[in-house]
């Protein structure tokens, strides 16, 4: 689904990225570990399309389209999905009018009209029970004043709306206590399909108990130096990263 | 002739139609001799270093329109809040429409500053109130010398007007270029409540020049909420001189939404003379092409233990331009005074500019002052994470927008009012947001 090839990037001349490699088919869990400023968010936010970066070398293939140079809405259109770390707040649009625009934006840009009304209130009702979002959470402004989870849990109702083939989950876990993390895992968990693939970012080990990966990339330096299944992410949390760094530089 | 000398010989003629017992026939001659001493203020003033009207003033305004222009309801009706049921004032080219107003005498006084002028029983209220706050500078003066029309509302204690009164002024267009000078006096009684809508309209893109001055007088524990839209066409200008004067525990709330109009300039002044006013000055401003608009305010806080609260909000695309000039005056005596000020402004293109200048005197040492001024462009990050979920740049754009302006929107307190703004303002961005607010 997902091919990066030689991924090369950089930000006013600093490479950040330095030729990544990945793969990633659909029906899959990758989680990328790494240590703080090792390019995990940067990688994240240039698959969807941030603008701000300087792809230098590389290509990003999704669903055998190069989707370099596409903007991101047209890249959300194609089905990628991007959970913030820190999720933008919009004082006066409620988290239901968010979504509807989104949906209906993406509905459009497919050639399709509106959604009915009544069939995107079913559809929010579903998604919202499922994160456990209650009907005034919905009338909120959309991040105006959330608390960490309640910011992490609505960018999943969002992935659960907009059910993206790939969803990249940057440090999803950041800010959240153990029963939000509970809450957002499991709603992840349920969206898990054969047909689409996910990308969690993180530093920590601890999501991945709740997410389980198929595979494990560590991102060092803006380079994935090893690969493994979900038996590396115990060893980092064990051994943290240096030795990973030792056994490069030997 | 300079519109100047025009103003200053016709103002003899003027008054001589007047009655000579007129309550306020000293106050006029006074008025319009500032007026010939000072002139017309130019861009070597501090005051009006950003905010050129030589331009607007070479044209050769009329004066004294004939009596007889008048509107069909059907085309004017839009920008009454017609959902709504409300007093109205309507002025058509300076001349009061009975036609399109609905006033009264019931209880209070919702009419005109003509009879209020020319009936003995006003009397009182005219020499306790009239041009007592209004500043002694040139324009304002200009607009005392001939006043002779406008809204008079007076609220007595402990009355809460029940419905939203409109103070509209049209102009026809039936001159190829018209000066109005509307002049317009409110009273609001102890403990009385009362929400006021002004708009300033054109009908036609002939030049219009208005000269307004509001006097607003809030006595003890009186609620005044105020609210002036600006969206003229690309011909009119304004120069808005409003006064308010607030005995204690009075709250006044002025919103200003400037969307519209040639050149605009908001002379906007509170005088807090008692403990414990509240007062706030909100404002949203977009703007295009070459619009212009200067706000230009003053608090001045006299007694101890006041609040004020500005919030000016702008957007300026093309070769817009807009001043925030706000000035907080703090006296020794009013201690305890909370003042906050906040002026945010994004420019949408690179020819757009925005002067900002906040200036704050502080007497007093026990008091609490704020103020913050933002110059930017959107927001790289929060656009970026609009487009991840699917929602096109510029509709992303209109969306932060949207936000940006709504701390000032959200404290509109007329529903209906504040679904027109939105969606004055929707389609001043220029794009459908997609949704019902």
């Amino acid at each position: 689904m997902l091919q990066i090839k030689n991924l090369h990037a950089s930000v006013e001349d600093k490479d950040i990225l330095k030729g990544i490699n990945l793969d990633i088919n659909a029906g899959e869990v990758h989680a990328i570990m790494g240590p703080n400023g090792s390019g995990k968010s940067t990688l994240a936010s240039i698959i969807a399309g941030k603008e701000t970066f300087d792809v230098t070398k590389g290509e990003v293939i999704f669903n055998h389209e190069d989707i370099s140079e596409l903007s991101p809405e047209e890249r959300a259109h194609r089905g990628v999905f991007l959970s913030f770390q820190y999720p933008v707040e919009i004082p006066g649009v409620s988290v239901t009018n968010f979504i509807k625009t989104a949906i209906n934006e993406t509905r459009k840009a497919k050639g399709l009209e509106d959604m009915p009304a009544s069939e995107m209130l079913k559809l929010i009702k579903e998604k919202a029970g499922l994160l456990e979002i209650d009907r005034k959470f919905l009338s909120r402004s959309l991040n105006e004043g959330f608390s960490g989870g309640e910011k992490k849990r609505n960018e999943i109702f969002q992935m659960a709306m907009l059910e993206p083939k790939l969803a990249i989950l940057d440090e999803t876990d950041s800010g959240l206590d153990i029963d939000a993390l509970k809450v957002v895992a499991n709603g992840v968990n349920k969206l898990r399909s054969k047909d689409n693939a996910i990308l969690v970012i993180t530093h920590y080990q601890r999501l991945l108990d709740y997410i389980v990966p198929d595979f494990v990339h560590v991102l060092i330096d803006g380079k994935i130096v090893k690969s493994g299944t979900k038996e590396l992410a115990f060893e980092l949390e064990e051994k943290g990263y240096d030795w990973i760094k030792e056994e490069l530089i030997s | 002739m300079s519109l100047k000398d025009k103003l200053v010989s016709s103002f003899f003629a003027f008054e001589d139609h007047l009655e000579d017992d007129s309550p306020i026939h000293d106050i006029r001659n006074n008025a319009i001799k500032i007026f010939e001493g000072q002139g017309f203020p130019t861009k070597k003033e501090e005051a009006w270093k950003y905010t050129s009207l030589k331009n607007i003033l070479k044209t050769d305004y009329c004066l004294f329109p004939s009596r007889d222009n008048s509107v069909e309801l059907k085309k004017v009706r839009k920008y009454f809040l017609h959902d709504l049921d409300t007093y109205k004032i309507v002025f058509v080219d300076g001349v009061y429409s009975s036609f399109l107003s609905e006033t009264t005498h019931d209880n209070m006084d919702i009419c005109l500053l003509s009879s209020a002028l020319n009936k003995d029983k006003y009397n009182p209220v005219i020499e306790a109130y009239f041009n007592k706050i209004a500043e002694q500078d040139s324009l304002a003066s200009l607009n005392t010398a001939f006043a002779k029309e406008g809204a008079y509302i007076y609220i007595p204690k402990n009355k809460e007007v029940e419905k939203p009164i409109e103070i509209i002024n049209f102009a026809t267009g039936n001159e190829a270029a018209l000066m109005l000078q509307p002049r317009n006096l409110i009273v609001v009684g102890e403990n009385a409540q009362v929400q006021i809508i002004e708009r300033h309209q054109s009908l036609t893109d002939n030049a219009v020049l208005t000269n307004s001055v509001t006097e607003i007088f809030a006595d003890k524990r009186a609620y005044v909420d105020y609210y002036k839209i600006q969206n003229d066409n690309s011909n009119a200008s304004l120069i808005d001189n409003t006064y308010i004067e607030q005995q204690r525990d009075s709250i006044c709330n002025v919103h200003t939404f400037s969307v519209g109009g040639k050149i605009t300039r908001n002379n906007l002044n509170f005088y807090q003379k008692g403990e414990h006013c509240d007062s706030t000055l909100k404002g949203i401003t977009i703007l295009k092409d070459k619009q212009h608009v200067d706000h230009n305010t003053l608090v001045q806080h006299i007694e101890p233990n006041c609040e004020s609260h500005q919030d000016y909000k702008g957007l300026y695309a093309d070769n817009s331009t807009g001043v925030f000039n706000g000035k907080v005056v703090v006296e020794k005596e009013a201690q305890k005074t909370n003042a906050f000020q906040q002026n945010n402004n994004i420019l949408i293109d690179d020819n757009a500019s925005v002067n900002a200048k906040p200036q704050l005197e502080i007497f007093a040492d026990d008091v609490k002052c704020s103020h913050g001024c933002t110059i930017g462009q959107f927001d790289e990050d929060a656009l970026f994470y609009l487009q991840t979920r699917g929602i096109a740049k510029k509709e992303a754009q209109a969306l932060l927008m949207y936000a940006f302006a709504n701390s000032v929107l959200e404290s509109v307190k007329i529903p209906e009012l504040k679904r027109r703004i939105n969606k004055l303002i929707a389609s001043k961005i220029g794009v459908n947001i997609g949704f019902d607010v």
